[in-house]
This record gives C-alpha cells, sequence and structure tokens, in this order.
C-alpha cells in the first residue's frame, strides 16, 4: 500500500479518538488512504446487514418471524423496522412475530441504539432484506411451476401465478426459497411508495401494546429466574471516590440479606466499567435495601470532593466572558465588526446539570453457569455490555450472551454498560448464582452519566439599518469525551457538531469560541446532547436581537437563516455532520425556512392574544431533521405559568410510521419542558443533592401542554432519512422562555425557570 | 406466612417480613412484575394497584396493611369492565412510548373512572398528575381516558 496518505483534519480527529468512544457515539471509523470514507450506517463499528437469512424465518405455517436488532426505549423501533421488512416482503403483518436479537454486531451489524440512527440508517437495508426474501418466494414458486418468474407475484402473503390463477402461500414456499441464493442487490425490485402497505401509515399500535397494558411486558428490571437472589450496591459518592473501609456486620444481621462485599471499580476515565461499591445481596430487593441502609461505608473522596456546582457555573461564566477560547469557527472578522457596529446587543446563558431520570433506573440480571455468562438488560448497546463483560470476567465475547428487553426509557443512559456488567461482577461473586441487579431512584440520580452544565456569551453586531453584521458566540462546557480519556478541556468534535459550530447564518462575520472546561462528574450524552443549551442560547438570542429591534421574531429569524442554500458542513467547519455524508446531507436552509412559515402559520402567528399569553418561535437543526417550534404560554400576575397550546412543524425527510413521528415529538416537548421548567442537577462536595423525584423534577400532567399538534412533512422517499427520536427536543425550551419574554417582557437566560417568574 | 387476596385469588407469601412493601412482594415474592418500581417513595406512581377499589402505592404500602384486603394490580384490572375500557383506549389512542409507566397510569385512570364516570379535565389532571411519564405521553394519557369513558376527546394531540 504506496498511496500517499496526508491527514486531514477530519482524519486526525478519527485517528486521535479513543477506541472505545468510536463503538458509541457513531463517528465513522478511521478511513484508510486508498477507500473512500464511509458514512451512516455503513461507517458504523460492524457496519450494516440486510441478509434475510439472518433476519427473516418463514414458517411451514406461514408465521413469519423478523429479527429486531436494536433496542426499543419508547421509540417504537422494535415495531417499525420489522414493518418495514414486511412491507417489502408483502407479508401480512397479522402473520409476523418479531423477536428481538441478542447482542451479535458480527451477525446483525451495529446495534447501538442512539443517535436517533436506527430508522435513518436501516430503512434502506431492512427493505432490501425483505425485497430478497420476496425475490426468493417467487423464484421458488417459479421453480415449483416451471414458469418463468416475470409471471409470478407476491401478494398478501402468497405467490400468485395469474395467467394459471395457482397459488403458493409462503409457508409452503418457504422450504424452497431457503435452499435459494440471496439475489445481488442489483437485481432487486424494491416497491414504489405506492406500494408500501405499512411504510408510512400511520398506526399506533406497537408489537408490544397489548403485553405494555396488561402488565405481561418484559423490561430489564423484570427478569426472573430459578434460584435468583437480589442485589444493591452503594457506589462511591463523588466521581473518583474510592472505598477506604467498611463494617458491614450490621447489614449482614438484616433479615433476608445474604451477603456483604466489596466491589473493585475502575478508577477514572471508567468509561462503561462499573466505579465499584460495596454490595448487597438478599433474597429481595426490600432485604438488600435495608441491608445497604445499615451499611458502615469510609470514602475517600478524591479529587472531586469539594466540587460545588455553584462555583463552578462561575468559572464557566467567567471562561466565556473574555476571549482567548479555542476558535472552532470563524467568518470575516466578528471582533472588528463588533467594534464598528451601530448598535451591540450582548446575553449570557445558562443551562445546568440534568439527570436521565428514566423510568426504570438500571436493572440487570447475570448468571454464569458452565464458563459462560448471560445476562438480560435494557441496554441501548448489548455488544458494549456484552465486550465489557468479557473483558471483567476474562472471557471470551461469544461466552457472554447478552438478551435485549425492553427499556423503560433510555435516552442514552443504558447505551453505558456499567450496570450490566455490575450484575455480572456480582453474579461471579455468588459463584455464578443468578443475580438481579436493582438501582434505586437514588442511585441512578446520584451516579448517572450526566448531561453537562454550559454556560454561554452571546454577541450581535448590529449596522445603522439594524442588520446583524456580527455574531459571537462563546460556549464552555465540560466534554463528555472525559469519561473515556484523562482530562480533556475542549468539546468533541461531535460536541461542536451538535448545534454549535453548525449554525446556519446568514451574517458576514461570525466567530465561535470554546473555553476550556474540567470536568467533575461522570458526564454522558442525553437525548439530544448538546444541542440543548446550544439551541437554547442562539434561538433565544435571535429573538432578544428581534425585540432590540422592535421587529417581528419570525421576520428576523427568517433574515438570519437568510436565502436558501444548501451548506457543506465541512465549510463551517462541522467535521461530525451525525457521521453522514456533506453531499447527501447538506444543510439545507430552505427547510428550516419553510418549517418556520408552516409553524407561525398553524400557530396563528401574529394573532392577537389574551393578556398574559404570549407565542414564542423556535427553529433547530439537528440529527440531520428539521424541528420548528411555537409554543403558547399564559402567565398570570402571581408568575404560575399554563401552556395552552404547541405547534411543532417536523422535517424528517421520508417517515416510517408517521404516528410514531408524531409520539416523537410529543415526548421531545415534554422533555424539552421538563428541562425548561424544573429539572436541575447540583453538586455540594462533590455530591449530587437530589435523591428523588421530589428534587430531581420532571412535568407532571398538571404541568403539560393542553394540547400539543405536530404538523408533519409529507413523506418525500427520494432524501435520506432524518433522524426522529432526539432532534424534537431542542427547541422547546427558546421557543417557551419566547413566549414567556412576549406574555411577560420577562427574558428567561438562566435554566431551569424555577421560581425566576415569581420574582 | 401472609395470604393475599390478589386480583380474586388467594395467594400465600411465606417468607417476606411484614413490613415489606407490598410492591417487593408483588414483584420479588409472587412474581407478579407488572407493577412498577419507579422511585420507591411515591413519588412517581409507577406501582399504583388498588387496594379495595382505591389507588394506592405499592411501594409505601407494607404487605400487612393488604392482608384481609382485595388487591387488583395491572395483571387483573383488565377482568373489570373499566379496565378492559381503559386498556383497549390505551391500545386505540397508542398512548404507550416505552410502557414502563403505563401500569401505574392505567390503575389510576382506573380508579378515576370508577370515581368520576365522566370526568372533567380538572379531575382528570388530579387523578393522574401523581403519575410520572418520562417519555411525555400526558396528552394521549388525557386523550385516552376520555375515549374509555365515552367522551367525546378534546385536546388531543392532531
Amino acid at each position: 500500500m504506496n498511496a500517499r496518505f496526508t491527514p486531514t483534519r477530519r482524519d486526525f480527529l478519527r485517528a486521535t479518538l479513543p477506541a472505545g468512544l468510536v463503538l458509541y457515539v457513531g463517528l465513522p471509523g478511521p478511513a484508510q488512504a486508498d477507500e473512500p470514507k464511509k458514512y451512516g450506517g455503513d461507517g458504523m463499528p460492524h457496519g450494516l446487514q440486510e441478509s434475510p437469512k439472518t433476519f427473516l424465518a418463514i414458517a411451514e405455517d406461514g408465521t413469519v418471524t423478523i429479527i429486531a436488532h436494536r433496542s426499543e426505549m419508547g421509540q417504537g423501533v422494535r415495531t417499525n423496522l420489522p414493518r418495514v421488512v414486511a412491507d417489502e416482503l408483502e407479508a401480512d403483518w397479522a402473520r409476523v412475530k418479531v423477536v428481538q436479537a441478542i447482542g451479535n454486531e458480527e451477525k446483525y451489524g451495529n446495534q447501538d441504539t442512539d443517535g436517533s440512527r436506527s430508522t435513518r440508517h436501516w430503512f434502506e437495508p431492512m427493505r432490501r432484506c425483505g425485497a430478497s426474501a420476496r425475490a426468493m418466494l417467487e423464484q421458488a414458486a417459479a421453480q415449483r411451476w416451471g414458469v418463468p418468474v416475470g409471471e409470478v407475484q407476491a401478494i398478501n402473503h402468497e405467490v400468485v401465478h395469474k395467467a394459471s390463477g395457482r397459488k403458493l402461500g409462503y409457508g409452503a414456499l418457504a422450504m424452497a426459497a431457503a435452499a435459494l441464493d440471496v439475489p445481488p442487490r442489483e437485481t432487486l425490485k424494491l416497491k414504489t411508495p405506492a406500494q408500501f402497505r405499512y411504510i408510512g401509515k400511520r398506526d399506533p399500535r406497537l408489537v408490544d401494546i397489548e403485553a405494555i397494558v396488561t402488565g405481561h411486558s418484559h423490561y430489564g428490571i423484570d427478569t426472573r429466574l430459578p434460584g435468583m437472589v437480589y442485589a444493591v450496591i452503594a457506589r462511591p459518592p463523588v466521581l473518583g471516590g474510592k472505598l477506604r473501609g467498611f463494617d458491614g456486620a450490621a447489614a449482614e444481621k438484616v433479615p433476608g440479606v445474604i451477603k456483604v462485599f466489596e466491589l473493585p471499580g475502575t478508577p477514572p476515565p471508567s468509561e462503561f466499567q462499573p466505579i465499584g461499591g460495596v454490595v448487597v445481596v438478599a433474597k429481595d430487593t426490600w432485604a438488600a435495601i435495608q441491608g445497604r441502609n445499615a451499611l458502615k461505608l469510609d470514602w475517600d473522596v478524591g479529587p472531586h470532593g469539594s466540587y460545588d456546582s455553584a462555583a463552578y457555573r462561575k468559572e464557566l461564566e467567567q471562561a466565556v466572558s473574555q476571549p482567548g477560547g479555542k476558535e472552532i469557527r470563524s467568518e470575516g472578522d466578528a471582533y472588528a465588526a463588533l467594534k464598528g457596529a451601530a448598535r451591540t446587543i450582548k446575553a449570557d446563558y445558562y443551562v445546568p446539570t440534568l439527570a436521565h431520570a428514566t423510568m426504570e433506573a438500571p436493572a440487570a440480571t447475570a448468571q454464569i453457569k458452565d464458563g459462560r455468562c448471560e445476562v438480560w438488560a435494557p441496554s441501548q448497546s448489548p455488544q458494549a455490555a456484552r465486550d465489557r463483560i468479557a473483558k471483567r470476567l476474562n472471557l471470551q465475547p461469544d461466552q457472554v450472551t447478552v438478551n435485549v428487553t425492553l427499556l423503560g426509557g433510555g435516552f442514552g443512559r443504558k447505551s453505558k454498560a456499567d450496570f450490566v456488567v455490575e450484575a455480572a461482577l456480582v453474579s461471579q461473586a455468588m459463584d455464578g448464582k443468578p443475580v438481579k441487579l436493582t438501582w434505586t431512584r437514588e442511585d441512578d440520580l446520584h451516579h448517572d452519566y450526566f448531561h453537562a452544565p454550559c454556560a454561554q456569551h452571546l454577541e450581535a453586531g448590529l449596522d445603522a439599518q439594524g442588520k446583524v453584521t456580527a455574531w459571537l458566540h462563546r460556549s464552555a462546557e465540560p466534554t463528555f469525551f472525559s469519561i473515556f480519556m484523562p482530562d480533556p478541556k475542549q468539546l468533541s468534535g461531535i460536541e461542536l457538531g451538535l448545534g454549535l459550530v453548525n449554525l446556519p447564518l446568514a451574517v458576514p462575520n461570525i466567530r465561535i469560541e470554546n473555553p476550556a472546561a474540567e470536568a467533575h462528574s461522570r458526564l454522558g450524552w442525553l437525548r439530544s446532547v448538546n444541542n440543548i443549551q446550544h439551541a437554547f442560547a442562539a434561538q433565544s438570542f435571535v429573538a432578544e436581537i428581534a425585540a432590540a429591534r422592535k421587529q417581528d421574531h419570525r421576520q428576523v429569524l427568517l433574515e438570519l437563516i437568510g436565502p436558501d442554500r444548501r451548506i457543506d458542513p465541512d465549510k463551517i467547519n462541522d467535521v461530525f455532520n451525525h457521521g453522514e455524508s456533506p453531499e447527501r446531507y447538506p444543510i439545507d436552509t430552505g427547510r428550516l425556512r419553510r418549517l418556520v412559515e408552516r409553524v407561525t402559520k398553524e400557530a396563528g402567528w401574529g394573532r392577537k392574544m389574551a393578556h398574559g399569553h404570549g407565542l414564542g418561535l423556535a427553529v433547530h437543526y439537528s440529527f440531520v431533521s428539521y424541528i420548528a417550534a411555537v409554543v403558547e404560554v399564559a402567565v398570570d400576575a402571581k408568575g404560575n405559568l399554563s401552556i395552552p397550546r404547541v405547534d411543532i412543524a417536523v422535517d424528517c425527510g421520508a417517515m416510517v410510521n408517521p404516528d410514531r413521528v408524531v409520539s416523537q415529538m410529543e415526548g421531545a416537548c415534554l422533555n424539552g419542558l421538563s428541562q425548561a421548567l424544573m429539572s436541575e442537577i447540583t453538586f455540594k462536595d462533590g455530591r449530587v443533592q437530589q435523591d428523588n423525584y421530589h428534587q430531581y423534577l420532571i412535568a407532571r400532567m398538571n404541568e403539560a401542554p393542553k394540547k400539543i399538534v405536530v404538523h408533519l412533512t409529507p413523506s418525500d422517499y427520494t432524501l435520506p432519512l432524518g433522524g426522529v427520536g432526539e432532534p424534537g427536543v431542542p427547541v422547546i425550551a427558546p421557543a417557551l422562555c419566547n413566549a414567556i419574554f412576549a406574555a411577560t417582557g420577562k427574558r428567561i437566560r438562566q435554566l431551569p425557570i424555577g421560581e425566576q417568574l415569581r420574582a | 406466612m401472609t395470604t393475599l387476596n390478589i386480583n380474586g385469588r388467594s395467594m400465600a407469601v411465606d417468607d417476606a417480613a411484614d413490613d415489606t412493601p407490598l410492591l417487593w412482594v408483588l414483584r420479588d415474592h409472587l412474581g407478579m412484575t407488572g407493577t412498577k418500581f419507579g422511585c420507591g417513595m411515591a413519588l412517581c406512581g409507577a406501582c399504583t394497584v388498588h387496594l379495595d377499589g382505591q389507588p394506592v402505592r405499592a411501594c409505601q404500602t407494607p404487605m400487612s396493611a393488604a392482608a384481609g384486603k382485595k388487591l387488583t394490580t395491572i395483571e387483573g384490572v383488565g377482568a373489570t369492565p373499566t379496565g378492559r375500557a381503559v386498556q383497549k383506549a390505551w391500545t386505540e389512542v397508542g398512548v404507550p412510548q416505552c410502557g414502563y409507566c403505563q401500569a401505574g397510569q392505567i390503575m389510576s385512570a382506573c380508579a378515576l373512572l370508577k370515581a368520576h364516570p365522566k370526568p372533567s379535565d380538572k379531575q382528570i389532571e388530579e387523578a393522574m398528575s401523581g403519575n410520572l411519564c418520562r417519555c411525555g405521553t400526558y396528552t394521549r394519557i388525557r386523550t385516552a381516558i376520555k375515549q374509555a369513558a365515552g367522551m367525546k376527546a378534546t385536546g388531543e394531540a392532531a
């Protein structure tokens, strides 16, 4: 291999990524000099698979079994991808069974259910999977009848020979079809959109719906094995803390407690490995919790023992108050333009540490038998769990089986395998006995992989006519790379590409800076990740510019989006672009503009509002999808806030199940409202101060919007698919705060809103 | 040994302490995992069950408090007309996302409809605001409750 290879900036970034990270965050793997760069699903570890021999089985009675290889956490993927296969297979959905895959990426391709990627990456392979099987069934029938394959057609679970009127069911053809080779990709005849049976059709019924509403669905916490015992763990309360000693005598006396022992942890950066602690094993979960309460624990809190999030916030704010942070994008000369501006506008924004707080806290069950470890876990990334268990138990990966249950919420928390590894280690310590490890809510809030706090400073320079000539944006936030490598101080290319560096702006002078920041808690990614803070600041700031100009926010927003154009992410230093090809997935400002127009029209933008009511607007591009929202808020004289209505407009290319796109937007809306209104994790002496849902608040029904109306852009199957699970979140907080400003004149610049309206 | 009447059946629990919360008796001792653990402090409603028809949080109800009473869980509520109507509405409206909190939501909704067969918006909010949903299914829950009550739904998601 003599080809000369000059590393580009992008290659450098990839080359310096720790190996573990590439697996989970989904950057394409390092490119070789003589092979083209891989994007999308092809660029993910273990790439894509599409053979029907991997994903499909047809029984003699005609029952079609389809493998779901991605994890179901509420986004509908366990229903939607199998429906894509069934559609191209021309199968009757009533005769389809869905079976969940174990973690095995060598066989199934990438299984990391993260980054709003599942449907985006797997729509086309799953179509080809179904179409291949359909072609094989047709060929088997043609051979049986001795007619040209062109004369037969698969229709609704049977193959038909029109000329003779002969028909054979899929069950009768299955054996012969299975013996055939999978046809080459280029010979496949995919359906036209007009021929779709299920794709693009609105159907709210999940494959698990009946089990869910009757209490028979199986989540991670629901696994039961004969002879199973139950465990909880007391973990170091501070990042990097270590156990100095413990007294388990009182715990061992608690009725039902079986064993108390130390679990060695991995020091930071601990990646997805457990942080250690003291394990209490008992005959039921309650006894284990009581035993843990009776432990006497002596922690060495380590270097983060004085971490105080209020003081840290001041550090971040200090960092963004002055130039000198790492320049990550510069066009024109923003500093000179600001100096020469007729008017400048400045604002500072703060978003606190957040927790995932999935309704099902982490939980996993493990047993070790005959040199093999088997676990059942609500894992977003079963391969990650498998490999880490193998490493800690000194087994080969194929000696570890990870069964994926339903997830009671994921939001990025359950991509981290720490709790699954814990269950395996506890089982090992119990001589392989089946063990269910449960995290309590307190464990979950104290030991999350937190969403990082963030301070931002923005400045805009306006000319005499009010036109924005300069845009300066500084953002200081610790990076989640800190779980993979020692003490990184800057955001990664991934985090920069989550709404900071890649903001499409029709402004001649732009400067974006990222001052250094240090992590003092275990960080991770939370649904929509850094977009949360970046969109909050930028979309609030646009409204602030409009208010300063005494102009309509919508008009100023459209002016800043600028003329319709396709922006090459590379040209604005976005080396991430969600792992997608910049040619296939440019940033299309026309799509942004149309959504702003649509959502404002649907929401009745400009209509006369009752006293105390206001409309707020925001738009954001993330996960290669486009979302705009208008929130209507009502604030009374006492500062009580309610939300009569939210309008959300979505353009995610093509949709598999529009009902689940709508439900993801509804969910994203509530997620964003919790962040805006009430959620905050704080630290004192290195410890999280929130113990449970009375302190870490999330929105309840009485705080929810009275109405959420989602406006879908009709599916365009010529466009590549965008993400759906995450991109709905970032617009909500800024749209709400812009609405509050419209209603009350009060500008919210720090989240959560909490009591600020009552001041 | 304690005997509990669960979903019309008599069930014996022989090795749990009397103060063990009903939640863990159901889940760990009786293998009835439909009732979910969310917070352990009666803050989230995921463990809602009915004791003599009244909604209670199983995580804060000791087993001893259930003795001699009729206990209904998500596994049994479908045997009542209200329970079945609520489950049907949940299915048709497509309420669940991850589904984890939905057992508790359904149990709260059934208790509401028993007390108020045609609940007002305010009654729905009062009855349901103790049940957290992190996926954000609240607007569909409102719609489904009204559908189960045979009322024309308003305020549903389009």
